[in-house]
C-alpha cells in the first residue's frame, strides 16, 4: 500500500507553509531520514525528512506552492516493492482523528467556571469557626516555639529532618535550631555549605522521594537563589504529575526587614511565593502562631513557605502547653474585637497594627484586628466577614505596595463584600524604594503605628 | 543494509563473548525507543502533539546500556529529552505517547506533556524542563537513600549544556562530600540547541568536571551500548559501595534537531550523515547479533514485536480522550 506524506507541522505556531523545493523526486529511493524537501516555516526554513521507506511515486504539491495547510498530503510513497505507477492519487484527504473531548465549547467552559466559582465559594461559606481553646499556657518567645515545634515534629515523624546553613553545630544563624542537634544528631540536623540552589533542590527531590524536609533558608532574601526549584520543582511537580507525585516540604527563615541591613538583606516576599498555585504560606505573629504553624506545616503533604521574623524571634507571647497543639492552615485568627474598622495585617505587622489599635480605642475608635497567619490560602471568610461588620477596611503590611498583599485582600473585599463598604480600602505599606540603612531613612520607609492611625482616620 | 554494515565500525567492545539475551534485549529497547521517537515526530508534524518535543533519536544507547547496570529500585531523573528514560525504565509507550497528544490516559493526565512525566512505580522522577534543575533533584533522591540507608542509586541524566549550569557544580560538591550514591550521566550530544560544546565549555573533556571535588569521572562510547553497560557498572558498583558519587560523560549525539522547530543550521548535513551512517547504536547492535550468529527470525521478530507496540501506542494516544475539564482544578494541592 502507498503511504501519504503529510505537509508536517515544524514548529508549535505553525499552521501553513511554503514547499520550497523538493529535493527528491518521482521514481527516487527514499529512505527514512532522508531529506526530501524544503519547507518555510513562519519561522525558518526547515528540512522535511522522510519516516518512512519506499519510492518516491507522486509529488501532490508542486514546489513554490505558498500557504499550503498542515496535514496536506504532498507526496506518496510505495512500500515493499510496490510499482511506482500503480499508485493512485490520494482518496479525499485524511483528516486527522478528532481528539474525543469529555465536554466541548460551552459544555466545557460552564464546567471550568463551576470550578472556579466552587474554588472561590467554598472559600467564603465556611463560616469563620471560633478559635479553639487549648487550654493552659504559658510565656515562650517566637524562637522557642519554632524549636520546639521542629522538634516535637521530628519525634513523631522520622521522615523529618531539618537542612540549611548553620543549623546543626553554630546552633542556628539565629538560634532557631538550638539543641536539635543534640537530639537528633547529624543525619537529621545538616549542615549544608552555602549552597541555596543545590541544597534547595536536593531537599525537594528528596521530598519527591518520600522524606519530609525542612529546609532553613538563613533568611528569606537568599531563597531568591534557589526560586527556581521552589516554584518550578516544589510547586509544580504535583500537577505536572498528574497528581503522581507531592512535594512535603517546608521551607521556613526570617522575611521582611530585620534591623539596618539596608535593601539587600530587607525585603519581604510575601507576594511573590503567595502568587504561586501549588504552595502553602503561612506568616506568623506570635509564639503560638509560630508553633501552631510550623507543626502543621511539617504536617502538611505540600510545599509550605513559613514567613518568619528575626525581630519577632526575641518576642514573648503566651503559647498553649497542650503537646497536641497545633493551628490549621487557612484560618485568619482575630486578636481584637471592633466594630468601627477591620485592620488586616500579617507577621510583625500584627503588632503595629495592635498598637495602633489601642491608640484608636483611647480615642474612641474601635478597630477589628485580623492576624492572616495564612496568605494562601487566604482566609477571605474571615476578612469578608469583619467588612460586614465594620464597613471599613485598612491594610496593613511591610512590604511594597505594588501588586502586593494589601492589594489582594483589597480586591477580595471589593468582591465580595463592595456593597457593605463605606469607604475605599486603604493600603498602609512599605514605601516603595529598596529598604536604606540609615536609621532615620529606615524608620520612615517601613510602616509605623501612627501610619495606620492617619489611614483609619482617613476614611472614619 | 547490508552495505551499510560493511562500512560501520565494528563492535568496540572488547569482544569477549557477547551474552546473546543482554544484547538482544538491548537492542529491544534501543529499537523501542527509536521507533517511538519517530512515530512521536510524526505525531507531531500531523498536529497531534503540541510545544516543545525533543526526540532522543541516536542516544538510545546511553539509557539503555546504563538501564543494564542498575536495578530494581534504583532511580533515575532527567531533563526534556525524556521520551527514551521512560521507555528504558519499563513505562508503557502507551501512556508516554498518550501523554505527548495530551490525552486523560497519559502519564500525567495531560498535565504535564512530552517535557513533564513521572513513574513512581517505576522510580522515574521526570522529566523537567529547566536546564539543570533536575541535578540538584537527583541529589535528593541519591540523599534519600542515603538518609533511609539502604543501598539504591540514583542515576541523575544531563546535557553537556546543562553542565554548565551554577547549580551542577553545586550539586557535584554536595554528593561529594556527603558521599551520596549518585551516578552523574552527561550525555554529551555535542550541541546545546545551536550551540556545540566547543562554543560552550571552555574544557572539552567534561569527564573531569568532577575533579576538584575528588569524584572520578569517565569518558564513554555513548553509541555502544555494551561500553555504557560496562562503566555504567562500575560506577553503580562505586555508588553502591559507599563510596559517593561518581561521573560518566557518555560521547552520543542526537541525529534529529534539538526540538521539532529546529532548522539545524549550525552543522552540516554531512557530519549528521556520517554519525547515522557509521555510528548507530542501534544498527551496532545488530551487526553484532549477527557476527554472533543469532539468527534473523529472532531479529525480525522483535522489529515486528516492536512496530507493533508503537502503533498500538500511537492508536491508543489518538484515541484516548482529553481531560475532562473538571482537571483543570484538580492536582494543585494534596489535601492536607
Ligand atoms: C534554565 C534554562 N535555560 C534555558 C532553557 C532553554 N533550553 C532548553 S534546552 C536547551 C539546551 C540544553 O542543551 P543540553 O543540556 O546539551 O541538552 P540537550 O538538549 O542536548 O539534550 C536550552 C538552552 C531552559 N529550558 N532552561
Ligand atoms: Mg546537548
Amino acid at each position: 500500500m502507498a503511504t501519504q506524506i503529510l505537509m508536517p507541522a515544524l514548529s508549535p505556531t505553525m499552521t501553513e507553509g511554503k514547499l520550497a523545493k523538493w529535493l527528491k523526486g518521482v521514481g527516487d529511493e527514499v529512505k527514512a531520514g532522508d531529506v526530501i524537501a524544503e519547507i518555510e516555516t513562519d519561522k525558518a526554513t526547515m528540512e522535511v525528512e522522510a519516516v518512512d521507506e519506499g519510492k518516491l511515486a507522486r509529488i501532490l504539491v508542486d514546489e513554490g506552492t505558498e500557504g499550503v495547510a498542515v496535514n496536506t498530503p504532498i507526496a506518496m510513497l510505495t512500500s515493499n516493492g510496490e510499482d511506482v505507477s500503480a499508485v493512485a492519487a490520494p482518496a479525499p484527504k485524511a483528516e486527522a482523528p478528532m481528539p474525543k473531548v469529555a465536554a466541548e465549547g460551552a459544555d466545557a467552559k460552564a464546567i471550568a467556571e463551576q470550578g472556579a466559582k466552587g474554588q472561590r465559594a467554598a472559600a467564603l461559606e465556611a463560616a469563620p469557626a471560633p478559635e479553639k481553646d487549648w487550654g493552659p499556657t504559658k510565656p515562650i518567645t517566637v524562637r522557642e516555639a519554632l524549636r520546639d515545634a521542629m522538634a516535637l515534629e521530628m519525634r513523631r515523624d522520622g521522615d523529618v529532618f531539618l537542612l540549611g546553613e548553620e543549623v546543626a553545630q553554630y546552633q542556628g544563624a539565629y538560634k532557631i535550631s538550638q539543641g536539635l542537634l543534640d537530639e537528633f544528631g547529624p543525619k537529621r540536623i545538616i549542615d549544608t555549605p552555602i549552597t541555596e540552589h543545590g541544597f534547595a533542590g536536593l531537599a525537594v527531590g528528596a521530598a519527591l522521594n518520600g522524606l519530609k524536609p525542612i529546609v532553613e533558608f538563613m533568611t528569606f532574601n537568599f531563597a531568591m537563589q534557589a526560586m527556581d526549584q521552589i516554584i518550578n520543582s516544589a510547586a509544580k511537580t504535583l500537577y505536572m504529575s498528574g497528581g503522581q507525585m507531592g512535594c512535603p516540604i517546608v521551607f521556613r527563615g526570617p522575611n521582611g526587614a530585620a534591623s539596618r541591613v539596608a535593601a539587600q538583606h530587607s525585603q519581604c516576599y510575601a507576594s511573590w511565593y503567595a502568587h504561586v498555585p501549588g504552595l502553602k504560606v503561612v506568616a506568623p505573629w506570635s509564639s503560638a502562631d509560630a508553633k501552631g504553624l510550623l507543626r502543621a506545616a511539617i504536617r502538611d503533604p505540600n510545599p509550605v513557605i513559613v514567613l518568619e521574623n528575626e525581630i519577632l524571634y526575641g518576642h514573648t507571647f503566651d503559647c498553649p502547653v497542650d503537646d497536641d497543639f497545633i493551628v490549621p492552615i487557612g484560618k485568619a485568627k482575630i486578636e481584637r474585637a471592633g466594630s468601627h474598622v477591620t485592620l488586616v495585617a500579617f507577621s510583625i505587622m500584627v503588632g503595629v497594627a495592635m498598637k495602633a489599635a489601642e491608640t484608636l480605642a483611647e480615642q474612641g475608635i474601635e478597630a477589628e484586628v485580623i492576624n492572616l497567619r495564612s496568605l494562601r490560602p487566604l482566609d477571605t471568610a474571615a476578612i469578608v466577614a469583619s467588612v460586614k461588620k465594620t464597613n471599613r477596611l485598612v491594610t496593613v503590611e511591610e512590604g511594597w505596595p505594588y501588586a502586593g498583599i494589601g492589594a489582594e485582600i483589597a480586591m477580595q473585599v471589593i468582591e465580595h463584600a463592595f456593597d457593605w463598604l463605606d469607604a475605599p480600602p486603604v493600603r498602609v505599606h512599605g514605601i516603595d524604594v529598596p529598604l536604606p540603612y540609615a536609621a532615620n531613612l529606615e524608620k520612615l520607609a517601613l510602616p509605623q503605628p501612627e501610619w495606620v492611625i492617619d489611614a483609619v482616620k482617613k476614611i472614619i | 543494509m547490508a552495505q551499510a554494515a560493511e562500512t560501520r565500525k565494528r563492535g568496540r567492545t572488547k569482544e569477549k563473548t557477547v551474552d546473546h539475551d543482554l544484547l538482544l534485549k538491548a537492542y529491544r529497547s534501543m529499537l523501542l525507543i527509536r521507533r517511538f521517537e519517530e512515530k512521536a515526530g510524526q505525531l507531531y508534524g500531523m498536529g497531534l502533539i503540541g510545544g516543545f518535543c525533543h526526540l532522543y533519536i541516536g542516544q538510545e544507547a546511553v539509557v539503555v546500556g546504563m538501564q543494564l547496570a542498575i536495578s530494581d529500585g534504583d532511580q533515575v531523573i532527567t531533563s526534556y529529552r525524556d521520551h527514551g528514560h521512560m521507555l528504558a525504565t519499563g513505562m508503557e509507550a502507551r501512556g508516554v505517547m498518550a501523554e505527548l497528544t495530551g490525552r486523560s490516559g497519559g502519564y500525567s493526565h495531560g498535565k504535564g506533556g512530552s517535557m513533564h512525566m513521572f513513574s513512581k512505580e517505576k522510580a522515574f522522577f521526570g522529566g523537567h524542563g529547566i536546564v539543570g534543575a533536575q541535578v540538584s533533584l537527583g541529589n535528593g533522591l541519591a540523599f534519600s537513600n542515603w538518609y533511609r540507608g539502604n543501598d539504591r542509586v540514583s542515576l541523575t541524566y544531563f546535557g553537556e549544556g546543562a553542565s554548565n549550569q551554577g547549580q551542577v557544580y553545586e550539586s557535584f560538591n554536595m554528593a561529594a562530600l556527603m558521599k551520596l550514591p549518585t551516578v552523574f550521566i552527561i550525555e554529551n550530544n555535542k550541541y546545546g540547541m545551536g550551540t556545540s560544546v566547543e562554543r560552550a565549555s571552555a574544557s572539552q573533556d567534561l569527564s573531569k568536571n568532577g575533579a576538584p571535588w575528588g569524584i572520578p569521572g569517565m569518558q564513554v562510547d555513548g553509541m555502544d551500548v555494551l561500553a555504557v553497560k560496562e562503566a555504567g557498572d562500575q560506577a553503580v558498583a562505586h555508588c553502591r559501595a559507599g563510596k559517593g558519587p561518581f561521573l560518566l560523560e557518555m560521547k552520543t549525539y542526537r541525529y534529529r534537531g534539538h526540538s521539532m522547530s529546529d532548522p539545524a543550521k549550525y552543522r552540516t548535513r554531512e557530519e549528521v550523515q556520517m554519525m547515522r551512517t557509521q555510528n548507530d547504536c542501534i544498527e551496532n547492535a545488530r551487526h553484532r547479533l549477527e557476527e554472533a550468529g543469532v539468527e534473523d527470525k529472532a531479529i525480525k521478530a522483535i522489529d515486528d514485536e516492536v512496530k507493533a507496540t508503537i502503533q498500538d501506542a500511537a492508536d491508543f494516544a489518538q484515541s484516548s480522550p482529553e481531560p475532562d475539564p473538571s482537571e483543570l482544578y484538580t492536582d494543585v494541592l494534596l489535601e492536607a
